[in-house]
């Protein structure tokens, strides 16, 4: 057992860290510090950069446009791009598509979509979830029938966070009423300009527009869309879900967050003190540092057994990267909060334009931290991680 | 960066898993504890057998010149099956202290005898109002001609009412809470002018409280440096807790096991227990709660390599608040789950909540490690 790094993966961590000081424009990075949304163009802007770099889609295969990196160095990246801050790849295309698309789909998919999604020339939304289908996804009545040789899609999905920004969609679709509800299910991509498709913005209580309602009225699909074959989308799906197993932790988020709060709270005055100085505080802020300690060893855990030993089977431990990588991201947000204390309140109403200048500072906490409570919620609730957990560690 | 253990490693975690598997199910336990002094002796010199009474000594000592990870390793095969016998007090403490601060004689004298189980140890250090801090000490140790003279009151002295030699922290310079001027001596238990009153603990261990009265000791007694001991105090202390940080996780695996197969068999409302979507997520609970000690536990294991005090002595900190986090809902979770029967002295269950209870008050609480994380500006800078 060793925790330190190899000589050349701590070179490795310099050339990232060196790469993200030289290219990441500042105001983005700010932005992300200050907890802002970033413009379409900011965030494009940026992929494109990585992808000019060759870090992309750095954990797809090679022959896809991928690093070839170790686990580690996939870890090291990931950490530190997250803690620099800067914007992480777009999972929708990056993580969860582009994978499903270069382990199921055929040479022409592979041909026509992978380098748009590396190059965020089509920007992906995921259409999963449904009114009536969030952790009981597999109910999902999105309907594709097949015309000849097209598809025609009628239904409606929800949560389908950026859309108002995407050109393709990948979609869950029921293909076959008659199948148990698992096997029913068909994995299709088509145009979000497709005629029939209407996205409404869901406006979340943050005041933000990430979520949108997207509805499908008589769209035609080309058949050979289909990624896959037909009725085999639930594996897919969780083949997708699965796949980011590590990432999901945030480690390097919840690790800036908490360097901003130490920031914050030396400079901000309670009781004629600064805020860091109440030990009460201190002790809250502390404890949330060691969970994140022992989140971090959790997840180099799983990293280092990836490394050594395959994805094929997944370290138990795994399971409690998201449960507690999303405690502790919005313990982050709830310390934020009781630092700036009273100036929480002020909304601004225009959101990232900045129309008030006093309120710069702390404009983005309070609904950096009502925005938060979604993390344990998407992606498999924490309640349906607790599922997992009893069923395929403890066999209960 | 590496979580794998070696080969060597892997041996020795069969080895003495093996042993204890094969010797130390809870009713072989029973019949230890009934046996004089509380522990058996049997156990203790198969532990001497297989070398694990040796295991961290130096080769040059008799020993195996293992390191942390071989202690964790051994520490959590005892936690999962309670061993009562005094390998914390004996090999983990007394041996760290020959080890870290002993002279050439000293180890000579001393360590042989930890090693072929003839000699067992114990740490007097807990006074009446010292609580966890390590520097707050009353008794003393005055200087007479080349020896000292040791007076002072110890409490809840882990194994010392068996050991042959105990380690006394003493003062031998300054007032009471003073960082300087602590000295450690090695001490006859039978010396002339020591009085032990022995007691079981709520785990099952074995305890005494101890007066000193005028005890003489020659030169030689003294450990390291008689006027600046603080610092091999504190990173034995630092070994020792890394120890029951690996021991509490072996207890905490075992009492989930126990209790996650329990709520498997035991039937209510015609189903068994375990098929209730409320158990299910404290028993995920749980699992969340160990894996984050076990985490930290391994990060505490390594960061005996660390060359900073302060970074080493922090992070053992940082694992005793997390371990002490997890065991108390792992512990108190595992009696809840159990039921009526979780509460009965019969079920084992209930004698791992006690030693996990017991570890939380060992050399610094959950509260306590978290004030010293926080107060050394904590674990990010």
């Amino acid at each position: 057992m060793d925790l330190a790094f190899t000589k050349e993966e701590i070179a490795f961590r310099e050339e990232v860290r060196e790469f993200f000081r030289n290219n990441v424009p500042p105001d983005t990075r700010r932005k992300l510090q200050e907890g802002r949304h970033l413009s379409k163009d900011e965030m494009v802007t940026w992929w494109r950069i990585l992808n000019k770099k060759g870090w992309g889609v750095s954990h797809w295969p090679k022959e896809y446009g991928g690093t070839g990196w170790t686990s580690v160095q996939s870890y090291i990246f990931n950490e530190e791009l997250q803690s620099y801050p800067a914007p992480q790849p777009l999972a929708f295309g990056v993580s969860m598509v582009g994978p499903v698309i270069y382990t199921f789909g055929n040479e022409k998919q592979k041909k026509e979509y992978l380098p748009r999604i590396a190059n965020v020339d089509d920007w992906w939304c995921q259409g999963f979830s449904e009114p009536g289908s969030g952790s009981d996804l597999a109910s999902l009545k999105t309907k594709a029938e097949r015309r000849g040789d097209k598809w025609i899609i009628n239904g409606q999905k929800t949560w389908t966070t950026l859309a108002q920004h995407a050109d393709m969609i990948f979609c869950l679709c029921r293909t076959d009423n008659n199948a148990k509800k698992q096997m029913g299910i068909s994995f299709i991509v088509f145009s979000m300009k497709s005629k029939g498709v209407t996205v409404r913005p869901i406006q979340t209580i943050d005041g933000g527009h990430e979520v949108n309602e997207v509805f499908f009225d008589d769209v035609e699909v080309p058949y050979e869309n289909l990624i896959g074959e037909e009725n085999k989308g639930w594996d897919y799906a969780k083949f997708l879900l699965g796949n980011e197993r590590t990432g999901i932790a945030r480690v390097g988020v919840s690790k800036e967050r908490l360097r901003r709060i130490r920031d914050l709270a030396s400079k901000v005055e309670s009781g004629g003190r600064p805020v860091i100085e109440d030990p009460a505080f201190r002790e809250k802020l502390t404890a949330c540092e060691i969970e994140l300690k022992a989140l971090e060893l959790t997840q180099l855990r799983v990293v280092a057994d990836e490394g050594k030993h395959g994805k094929g089977k997944p370290n138990p431990a795994s399971s409690v990267l998201k449960i507690k990588g999303s405690e502790i991201q919005q313990t982050t947000t709830e310390l934020l909060m009781e630092v700036i204390g009273p100036f929480a309140a002020p909304y601004d109403e225009h959101g990232d334009a900045g129309s008030n200048e006093s309120m710069d500072w702390s404009a983005q906490i309070a609904p950096s931290y009502f925005n938060n409570r979604k993390v344990s919620i998407y992606g498999g609730s924490n309640e349906i991680q607790r599922n997992i957990i009893s069923k395929a560690v403890l066999g209960l | 960066m590496d979580f794998d253990l070696t080969e060597e490693q892997r041996l020795l975690k069969e080895s003495v898993d093996g042993l204890l598997a094969d010797a130390y199910d809870f009713d072989a336990r029973k019949k230890y504890m009934k046996e004089k002094g509380g522990w058996s002796k049997a156990i203790w010199d198969r532990l001497a057998e297989q070398g694990l009474l040796g295991l961290p000594f130096a080769e040059a000592d008799g020993g195996f010149g293992a390191g942390a990870v071989e202690t964790m390793i051994v520490m959590e095969a005892m936690g999962r099956a309670l061993v009562v016998e005094p390998y914390l007090a004996t090999v983990v403490i007394g041996g760290g202290f020959l080890r870290h601060g002993g002279s050439a004689d000293q180890k000579a004298k001393h360590i042989p005898g930890i090693i072929d189980g003839s000699k067992t140890f114990a740490f007097a250090q807990l006074e009446k109002n010292s609580r966890y801090d390590l520097h707050d000490v009353v008794t003393t140790a005055k200087k007479k001609g080349d020896g000292w003279v040791i007076d002072g009151e110890k409490f809840v002295v882990l194994n010392g009412e068996n050991a042959d030699t105990l380690i006394v922290t003493a003062r031998t310079k300054g007032g009471q809470r003073d960082k300087t001027g602590i000295g450690l001596f090695l001490v006859p238990a039978d010396a002339r002018g020591i009085t032990r009153k022995g007691y079981p603990t709520q785990d099952g261990l074995h305890a005494a409280d101890i007066s000193f009265t005028n005890v003489e000791v020659g030169a030689d007694a003294a450990l390291g440096d008689p006027e600046n001991a603080l610092p091999l105090i504190e990173r034995v202390a630092d070994e020792a807790r890394t120890a029951v940080c690996a021991e509490a996780v072996g207890a905490m695996d075992e009492s989930l096991k126990t209790t996650v197969e329990y709520i498997k068999t035991r039937k209510q409302f015609g189903v068994a227990i375990g098929s209730f979507q409320s158990l299910q997520h404290r028993a995920a609970d749980m699992f969340v709660a160990l894996e984050q000690a076990r985490s930290m536990s391994m990060f505490a294991t390594m960061a005996s390599d660390f060359d900073n005090a302060r970074e080493r002595s922090s992070a053992v900190a940082a694992a005793k608040v997390q371990v002490g986090k997890s065991l108390k809902f792992v512990g108190q979770q595992s009696i809840q789950l159990h039921g009526g029967i979780g509460m009965t002295m019969e079920a084992k269950i209930g004698h791992y909540f006690k030693r996990l209870t017991m570890i939380e008050n060992t050399l610094g609480d959950t509260d306590y490690h978290l004030r010293r994380v926080s107060e050394g500006g904590g674990l990010l800078a």
